[in-house]
């Protein structure tokens, strides 16, 4: 049971609408980064690696691959400024990508 | 397992493939790589029995054979990934400038959405492992388009496709 | 401006119809990623940080109203309402569904445009002067030239699978206002003592990891050999270019690293072998492709419009947009008109599909129903009356697209950066946008006077940092951003590479850094009339890395 360096996601884009997700439970793909799945040891991380393999095989996900997280008093974030950005949207335009989806949905 | 299309048939391959591991065959009708045609030149040249290919590689140029093209009878052009679009410009080379008029043959990564270009680069010949590719082949599916805007091997024989636009083609 | 004959439709609608059976292909799974992606990108396809990307082709950045409109309607429909013309003429849009692009495309077909070859290891947009064909100073419009060969690159066969990507830029005037000199092929139109037309061919410019000014191979080109010299250059470079490194992959490396004299060779050998056949030009397709550009009827008018001019003086701040944004035009009582996209705090170069739509009614009104994209990022209305400039303006106000900055410091070219773009290291955009608050004051950008600001978010410069007066490329440090500075670059007729000034500054740092730097010209400039550019020429680099780092820990 190898602990990874840093704990991971997985992400990457669907096929259909181009629109960045990341490997959630039970292998299913969501569309914002506070649902992705967390995978801290190595087992994990291989099970991980299959479904998002087989999600490329299957068409329904592009480029998948692997980005470190942190975890502080569980809240989970990406580490790389690039993966923190995909996750929320363009830093100057608030009202597009998933942090304007996050704001509707609090919102209603 | 791989397909051979020629002149978009699917065909029983001839030719023997010699790469260096094993000597060359009396007789037979063989496609020598680069390496195993710069050992012995002459004697391949000069064989009594059997047609002479050679094979290019992606690095190779066709200077190496361009003084030989008389005697040789097919040229392999490989594509080791489909990105890789050297060849298309050596088959282009073989027809206009060297007038070779014997089989030039795509080797490697052919897909079926690359064929239509290799075929109006000057490529008649397919050695295909791609599944796919084989499939629409077969089917004689080719996704190329019918209309071009420029000449490619069509060249000078057919005719332009409009007035004002000498460059463009129609497909043959 | 072209118009589309039987052969181009049936040719686009073809092409489209094979994308929408590629994309097909491709959801059934019969074509795997790494086979699709080349097709893709050469239907101008991308994958970007939040979504794909389509970039659609605005060849030689000539578009008419309906054209317009049909972009404003496809980021109304299929995107989030906005798009964004980018550095090579061309518009983006940042948020398509995959399973909405062949529709898209057919809509564009539709108004006789496409995104062919826009992406990919193939000849890319052919670009020209914004200001063709109506510019004072031209020998001749560029852009029949830049339509032959843009009809004679789309699907050609051989150069499909280039080593890499492949730019051209064509120019009809001695003054360079398409960075010319900074393409893999760059063509000057001129004329010959007997009035003939020919080019000058340049080749192995490029900006990215490794800049470079493009190279003189040929001062004089017969036109009829236009198609075949380049071809010939296209052939050398497919079969020689490198291809084990996709950073030493662009022509301009072959160049480098083989010589020009020995390249020269190869290329004149192969173009003698070929000039004579097929694709020598003739005279009647010239002249053919060139009617599509004759200058539309303009009207004779006085120099002077007095109604303008009594406009001018009631209205400063429309006083100010005309002394900037209208240059002058080839025919007396008229001018060019720069609307910029470039409004204090906005992203450069996005327009909003209303106010696309607002640039279509006026294209369509005051201007022969043409418009231009510039690589600077803002749009053009070539052929606009005097007398119509004030109703343009107001328009324009209202639409948010009246800044009165064309070449001042607040109009910024800026790539898509890390907001949006996958290969980026750094942002770009809130860099330009914090740059465009801290001189938004008129009277300053005047004072400062004519002064290029160009950022890139990461090493392959598509925001042209290295030709800018002042240049500004974002890379990541440690995970944080950190902007290094380079002055002194110019992609007009006096190309040079920007020279990198010192350690890079943060991204709290950087608009102090330009501040900075402007204020070291303003305190050493001759005068005002010295810009930017000639102070940093004459004064060279030291006085500004003096200011910038005064404990000298310059590095």
């Amino acid at each position: 049971m190898t602990t990874l360096k840093s704990p991971i996601a997985f992400t990457a884009n669907n096929l259909l609408d181009g629109e960045a997700v990341w490997l959630g439970s039970n292998g299913a793909w969501v569309k914002t980064f506070d649902a992705a799945k967390v995978f801290a040891t190595q087992d994990e991380r291989q099970v991980a690696v299959e479904a998002a393999e087989r999600a490329d095989a299957e068409n329904l996900v592009v480029e998948p691959y692997e980005i470190e997280v942190s975890q502080d008093a569980g809240q989970v974030t990406p580490i790389k400024f690039r993966e923190r950005i995909r996750a929320a949207g363009p830093t100057m335009r608030l009202d597009l990508g998933k942090q304007a989806e996050l704001a509707t949905q609090a919102a209603a | 397992m791989s397909t051979l299309f020629v002149n978009g048939a699917v065909t029983e391959d001839q030719w023997v493939s010699v790469d260096g591991e094993q000597p060359v065959p009396e007789g037979e009708d063989v496609i020598v790589s680069l390496a195993v045609f710069e050992e012995q030149p002459h004697a391949l040249l000069t064989r009594n029995a059997g047609r002479l290919g050679a094979y290019l590689e992606a690095d190779d140029q066709i200077d190496a054979i361009a003084d030989h093209l008389e005697l040789i009878s097919l040229v392999a052009l490989d594509f080791p990934s489909f990105a890789d679009g050297r060849a298309f410009s050596k088959a282009r080379l073989l027809r206009d400038r060297y007038g070779f008029a014997d089989q030039i043959r795509a080797t490697g990564d052919v897909r079926i959405d690359q064929i239509s270009h290799m075929r109006r680069s000057g490529f008649d010949a397919f050695l295909v492992s791609h599944q796919p590719t084989i499939d629409s082949l077969t089917e004689i599916k080719d996704s190329g388009l019918d209309l071009f805007y420029q000449p490619a091997i069509e060249g000078a024989e057919a005719r332009p496709a409009l007035a004002g636009k000498s460059w463009a083609r129609r497909a043959l | 401006m072209y118009r589309y004959d039987e052969f181009d439709r049936e040719f686009v609608a073809a092409r489209v119809a094979q994308f929408r059976d590629q994309v097909a292909r491709r959801v059934s799974g019969e074509l795997s990623e790494d086979n699709f992606k080349p097709l893709r990108l050469q239907n101008g396809v991308y994958l970007q940080l939040h979504a794909y990307m389509l970039r659609v082709a605005v060849p030689y950045g000539t578009l008419n109203s309906s054209q317009m409109r049909m972009l404003a309607h496809i980021a109304r429909k299929y995107d989030r309402d906005y798009g964004h013309f980018t550095t090579r003429q061309n518009i983006q849009f940042n948020w398509p569904k995959l399973a909405d692009i062949p529709d898209i495309l057919e809509d564009l077909a539709s108004v006789e445009m496409h995104a062919i070859q826009t992406s990919g290891n193939c000849i890319r947009n052919v670009t020209a002067d914004h200001f063709a064909g109506a510019s004072a100073d031209e020998v001749a419009d560029p852009r029949p030239y830049a339509e032959i060969l843009r009809q004679w690159s789309t699907i050609h066969p051989e150069f499909l699978f280039l080593p890499r990507k492949f730019k051209i830029a064509v120019i009809g005037s001695s003054n360079d206002r398409a960075a010319m000199q900074f393409h893999d092929i760059g063509l000057e139109v001129r004329k010959n003592d007997v009035g003939e037309l020919g080019l000058r061919v340049f080749v192995g410019g490029g900006l990215g990891r490794t800049p470079m000014i493009g190279k003189l191979i040929r001062d004089w080109l017969p036109e009829e050999d236009m198609l075949s010299y380049c071809e010939a250059i296209l052939r050398v470079y497919n079969l020689y270019g490198r291809r084990d490194n996709k950073y030493k992959a662009r022509i301009k490396i072959l160049v480098h690293e083989t010589g020009l004299d020995e390249l020269k060779k190869d290329i004149e050998e192969e173009f003698e072998r070929i000039k004579d056949g097929v694709l020598k030009l003739p005279d009647e397709d010239v002249e053919a492709i060139t009617a599509y550009f004759a200058q539309p009827e303009f009207d004779d008018l006085p120099m002077r419009d007095e109604s303008l001019e009594q406009a001018k003086l009631d209205n400063r701040s429309f006083a100010r947009w005309i002394e900037r944004n209208v240059s002058e035009h080839v025919k007396p009582g008229y001018g060019i008109v720069t609307v910029a996209l470039k409004g204090t705090g906005e992203a450069p170069g996005d327009a909003t599909s209303a106010q696309m739509d607002v640039l279509a009614d006026l294209g369509e009104r005051y201007s022969h129903d043409e418009l231009r994209v510039s690589h600077e990022q803002n749009v053009i209305l070539p052929h606009v009356k005097l007398g119509d400039l004030k109703a343009i303006y107001d328009a324009l106000l209202v639409a948010e697209m009246a800044s009165p900055n064309a070449g001042l410091i607040t109009d910024i070219i800026a790539c898509p950066g890390l907001d949006y773009c996958a290969l980026a290291t750094a942002r770009s955009i809130p860099v330009a946008q914090e740059l465009s608050q801290r001189f938004s004051d008129l009277d300053r950008q005047n004072d400062i006077g004519a002064l290029k600001v160009k950022i890139s978010g990461c090493i392959n410069a598509c925001g042209h940092h290295h030709v800018g007066h002042i240049g500004i490329l974002g890379v990541d440090r440690r995970g944080e951003e950190l902007y290094q500075v380079t002055l002194g670059g110019s992609g007009d007729e006096q190309a040079a590479v920007g020279e990198i000034i010192g350690r890079g500054f943060s991204a709290d740092e950087i608009s102090n850094a330009v501040e900075t730097i402007v204020d070291t010209y303003l305190a050493r400039r001759l005068s005002d009339d010295e810009i930017f550019l000639d102070a940093y020429r004459r004064l060279g680099p030291q006085p500004f890395k003096d200011a910038l780092y005064p404990t000298k820990e310059a590095a």
